[in-house]
């Protein structure tokens, strides 16, 4: 009777298999960029367009790369959650432009309230590329070394800031 | 899931559109197709790069492109693309050890059936096996199915009778 | 009221159906006739609520009655009449209800359709499928229930997906539900002979027209669901080995190794438990389907907005279903004896051979499916498994499944000899080796993948030329014709199958091999060539729809400067929904598709187009009508009818007795 129970048996192990994937996102794609350093860029400031804004202008220090657009429905909706952190100076915001029209983007900031430290314009999007990004909004936190150390893809929630993004700031910056 | 709606959407018409450098050289523009069908559209997720007409989508084609022109190989553009955005972007996952039972597991899944289909067919063919159909069972086949027009109609269908 | 009344409705199915499946199962087990006699009136009752509440659905739909939340969900004022029919099951819940509608037609049908069965093989057959219907009725009422009320009601809908908005919609999912379904009555019928301990030809023979049937029904589902995505998708392909689309596959494929083995058991008495556990397969996948559409767990085009709620009920119902199911067969199904003697080279052993090449082929697209979330689940990363997989793997799979086509319907039952079957087979080889040479250079270009395709094609076609010829020869009949209509029809209906399957290899290799496309930016007035085709656009108008705003291309195609045809490509807006929509513009022909789509503008009254000459792709639909044919003409065969004609008789001499 034994080998009569293999149909059973794998259907059960599938069953299984079947039963975690129901508590996965499969639409989420981890970036492989974590742990990497942050690819490097060289971009024209967003309200000053004659000076540049580099990665490498925030060595030694633990920062956020927000990329964001005008154009871009989500980015309203977390956008509050950037005001106000910005306002605690816990840590340095700073904008990544993607794909945007300078006068949008500004007229954007002016009425939604402008966190960031500065934004850099990726106009045609190629940085964009190099960071992985497929879903604006999308946010890096990236430590004093330069690497990458964590992603959200899409929004931030306040639920994420406070159980992920905050701690780690916290620890990267030697106060955990 | 919503969020993703709306951004496919953004991509769609808020967008400014960029130009795909359309035309031109058409061997290149078969090696773009070539490699942008291999990769898997971040956006839309269930097209190839080939297939999207998505905003980022039409920016990777370019890139694809862009990298093909500047002497590239197809593996190097494969590569450049999975350093951003990991392997989920191949649509011919790489052969890997975690990988290794979804490239092999046909294979062996057929050398199982065939092992097993011939150990099958050779104790069968030394067990001297039941008749086919006893003169009961025949007997009762035939009430069951009825055909009391056609008595035969069990052998009598279809193929021809076992020689 | 209405609503209330559809899930009142329902409510009593589910009584009934509870009813159905218990009492005559247990009236089965100790033999108590009148619990066994519940099972018919039980069935047709159930059918009967049913599609009252379907009927109290669609009404709603009909007259826009917002305050259902699912008809808000789905439908708006502005949507055209028919779609809102359709609309009926354009989401999750509806398309359940579609779902059970099927189960209980299915059922009503055995109902009707098994007067000359046992009545405890009617009853356990009906006492199973009530089992499925108590699973179904208590999902949709307790997680899904398209009756619930939206108060308010809302002011006007959110509208029908507008990708839904097709008549495809209207016809593809009824076909491949019935086809899906139907493979429910198939698993009764194992289930029943389990229970019942009598595996042996006459159940074969019994549950052999139903099985056929669904098959047809999920090939032709399949089929109109690939020609809708190629046409309402606007990019051209016609499978994308798409999470859903392999939902539908397996079991297709599972289903046709039942079909075949469930001939040998009919004929031979043989492979017995193999085709129980194929018939449980066949109907675990398409439950599998289900859970993989409505769960979420894997990403894909087709999936419904999902919850995970609705996962988990699934799949229990899954585990209880097929696990209790495969529990009953390892207890039962290794008492079954081995059948009718056969050599290992015989028709019994190629159509096994077959029957491992396709559930070997159906198990490697279940692991390419689920690959992915087996990695995930195991914290492996996260992969994607696409076309290039698939392709590879299963063209590598089926060809020589494709190769013992040929051979099989050939050979002797009980005992062939290869050496005999390979002079009979000599000159159907050469005509194929010859043909696959030779006709990739009438297209001009020679490709290794056509020639391929063509050899397998032309394989089937004349090795079944072989099979048919060699028995003619042997039917006494004088004269052709007479020998031709002595032939039965399920003789015929696996010919034009097999040919249908050599069809559409033609359709595939054509398509892949030849196909020419480019993406162009086109202003008006200037114009690209491709495949000997000259596309001018000669004007982009703004359209306005019922409930869509578009802009419409207007190109015209000239062959050698004579023109073929003007095309209206258009790239709609939904008003509701904002969705863009891609409405190809497509010139069908027997030997090629002219394929024309808008993809986005780049200024000044330029486009960019993507234009395609997709030689013989109305093949690949073709070959699958074909097959659905073949089936049809099979359930058609006179064996089947033999107990209905006598059946319809005996009523009609009731009658007059009665009268007289």
């Amino acid at each position: 009777m034994k080998r009569w129970l293999w149909p059973l048996v794998i259907f059960l192990v599938l069953a299984v298999f079947l039963g975690v994937g129901l508590t996965l996102n499969p639409r989420e794609v981890p970036s492989p960029l974590i742990g990497k350093p942050a690819p490097p860029f060289q971009l024209p400031q967003l309200h000053d367009p004659e000076k540049t804004f580099s990665q490498k202008d925030m060595a030694g220090k633990v920062w956020l790369l927000n990329v964001w657009a005008s154009w871009c429905g989500p980015c309203r909706e977390e956008h509050p959650i950037w005001v106000d952190l910005a306002k605690t100076n816990v840590v340095p915001i700073y904008g990544l432009n993607y794909k945007d029209k300078r006068s949008d983007s500004m007229a954007w900031l002016q009425r939604y309230g402008d966190p960031y430290v500065l934004s850099a314009s990726d106009l045609k999007g190629s940085i964009g590329i190099d960071y992985g990004v497929y879903g604006v909004p999308e946010t890096y936190v990236i430590d004093k070394q330069g690497i990458i150390r964590f992603k959200q893809i899409g929004p931030v929630t306040p639920a994420v800031l406070k159980e992920k993004i905050l701690p780690l700031i916290a620890k990267l910056n030697g106060n955990a | 899931m919503e969020m993703h709606k709306y951004m496919i959407l953004l991509y769609f018409f808020v967008f400014p559109c960029a130009l795909s450098h359309a035309a031109g050289d058409a061997a290149l523009e078969q090696r773009v197709q070539r490699v942008a069908a291999e990769l898997r559209c971040l956006v839309c997720q269930n097209q190839s790069l080939a297939d999207s007409h998505a905003e980022l989508a039409v920016d990777l084609k370019n890139k694809v492109r862009e990298q093909l022109e500047r002497g590239a190989s197809e593996k190097d553009v494969l590569q450049f693309m999975t350093e951003r955005y990991g392997d989920f972007v191949l649509y011919r996952p790489p052969l890997k050890t975690t990988t290794l039972l979804l490239w092999f597991g046909p294979g062996l899944l057929l050398l199982a059936g065939l092992a097993a289909l011939f150990l099958r067919l050779r104790r069968r063919s030394a067990v001297a096996a039941e008749p086919v159909l006893t003169a009961a069972e025949r007997a009762r086949a035939a009430t069951l199915l009825d055909s009391s027009s056609d008595p035969n109609s069990l052998n009598h269908h279809g193929e021809p009778k076992a020689r | 009221m209405v609503p209330e009344l559809g899930q009142f409705a329902l409510i009593l199915a589910l009584i009934l159906a509870v009813a159905q499946g218990t009492l005559p199962l247990i009236g089965a087990a100790r033999g108590v006739a009148p619990w066994m006699g519940l099972a018919r009136p039980a069935a047709q009752g159930q059918f009967v609520f049913v599609a009252i509440a379907f009927g109290c659905l669609t009404y709603s739909f009909v007259n826009n009655d917002f305050s259902v939340l699912y008809v808000a969900s789905n439908s708006n004022t502005t949507l055209p009449l028919q779609y809102r029919i359709a609309a009926v099951w354009g989401g999750h819940e509806g398309s359940l209800l579609l779902w059970v509608l099927m189960l209980t037609l299915w059922t009503m049908a055995v109902s009707v359709f098994s007067d000359r069965l046992p009545d405890d093989i009617v009853s356990r057959v009906l006492g199973v499928l009530g089992l499925i219907s108590v699973g179904f009725l208590c999902f949709m009422l307790f997680t899904s229930n398209p009756f619930d009320r939206l108060l308010p009601a809302a002011m006007d809908g959110r509208d029908l997906n507008p990708l839904l908005q097709d008549p495809g919609m209207v016809f593809h999912p009824p076909m491949l539900y019935m086809g899906y379904v139907g493979f429910s009555v198939a698993f009764a019928f194992a289930i029943a002979a389990l229970l019942s301990g009598r595996l042996d030809a006459t159940w074969a023979r019994w549950s052999r027209p139903w099985t056929t049937l669904a098959w047809m029904f999920l090939t032709l589902g399949i089929a109109l669901g690939s020609w809708w995505a190629y046409y309402e998708l606007g990019w051209g392909g016609w499978w994308f080995w798409d999470p859903v689309e392999n939902a539908s596959f397996m079991p297709w494929l599972m289903g046709t190794a039942l079909i075949h083995s469930l001939a040998v058991t009919e004929k031979r008495g043989a492979f017995k438990s193999w085709t129980v556990l194929l018939a449980i397969f066949a109907f675990a996948l398409s439950l599998l389907g289900t859970f993989l559409v409505r769960s979420g767990v894997i990403t894909s085009v087709h999936a419904f907005a999902t919850d995970p709620k609705r996962g988990i009920f699934i799949l229990a119902f899954l585990v209880i279903v097929i696990g209790g199911s495969l529990i009953l067969f390892a207890w039962r199904a290794h008492r079954v004896g081995l059948g009718g003697r056969f050599d290992r080279v015989s028709r019994e052993s190629f159509l096994l051979l077959n029957n491992v090449m396709l559930v070997v082929a159906t198990g490697s697209v279940l692991l390419g499916t689920l690959y992915p979330l087996f990695l995930d689940a195991l914290g492996l990363g996260k992969i994607s498994v696409g076309p290039p997989y698939f392709d590879t793997v299963f063209v590598a799979l089926m060809a020589p499944a494709l190769f013992l086509m040929g051979v099989g319907p050939l050979a002797r039952w009980k005992q062939a000899s290869l050496p005999e079957l390979a002079t009979r087979l000599k000159w159907a080889f050469a005509v194929a080796v010859v043909g696959a040479l030779l006709l990739p250079l009438t297209m001009g270009k020679w490709t290794p993948l056509a020639t391929f395709g063509f050899l397998l094609a032309l394989w089937i076609v004349a090795s079944s030329v072989t099979t048919l010829w060699s028995r003619l020869k042997q039917t006494p009949a004088a004269g052709l014709g007479a020998k031709l209509r002595t032939q039965s029809r399920s003789y015929y209906g696996m010919l034009l199958a097999h040919v249908g399957v050599a069809v559409f290899v033609v359709g595939v290799t054509m398509v892949k091999s030849y196909e020419a496309e480019k993406d162009v930016r086109l202003a008006v007035g200037e114009a690209v060539e491709l495949g000997g085709y000259a596309f001018r656009l000669d004007a982009l108008n703004e359209v306005t729809g019922p409930n869509y705003r578009a802009m419409r291309g207007t190109l015209t195609v000239t062959r050698d400067g004579a023109a073929v045809r003007t095309m209206y490509p258009e790239k709609r807006i939904y008003n509701v929904q904002k969705n863009a929509m891609t409405e190809a513009a497509i010139d069908t022909g027997f030997t090629r598709d002219l394929y024309v789509s808008l993809g986005e503008p780049v200024g000044n009254n330029a486009w960019l187009v993507r234009v395609q000459v997709k030689p013989f792709v109305d093949w690949i639909w073709g070959g699958c009508v074909l097959m659905a044919l073949g089936g049809l003409l099979s359930v058609l065969d006179r064996r089947y009818r033999v107990a209905v004609r006598a059946r319809a008789e005996a009523v009609a001499a009731a009658g007059t007795a009665a009268a007289g």
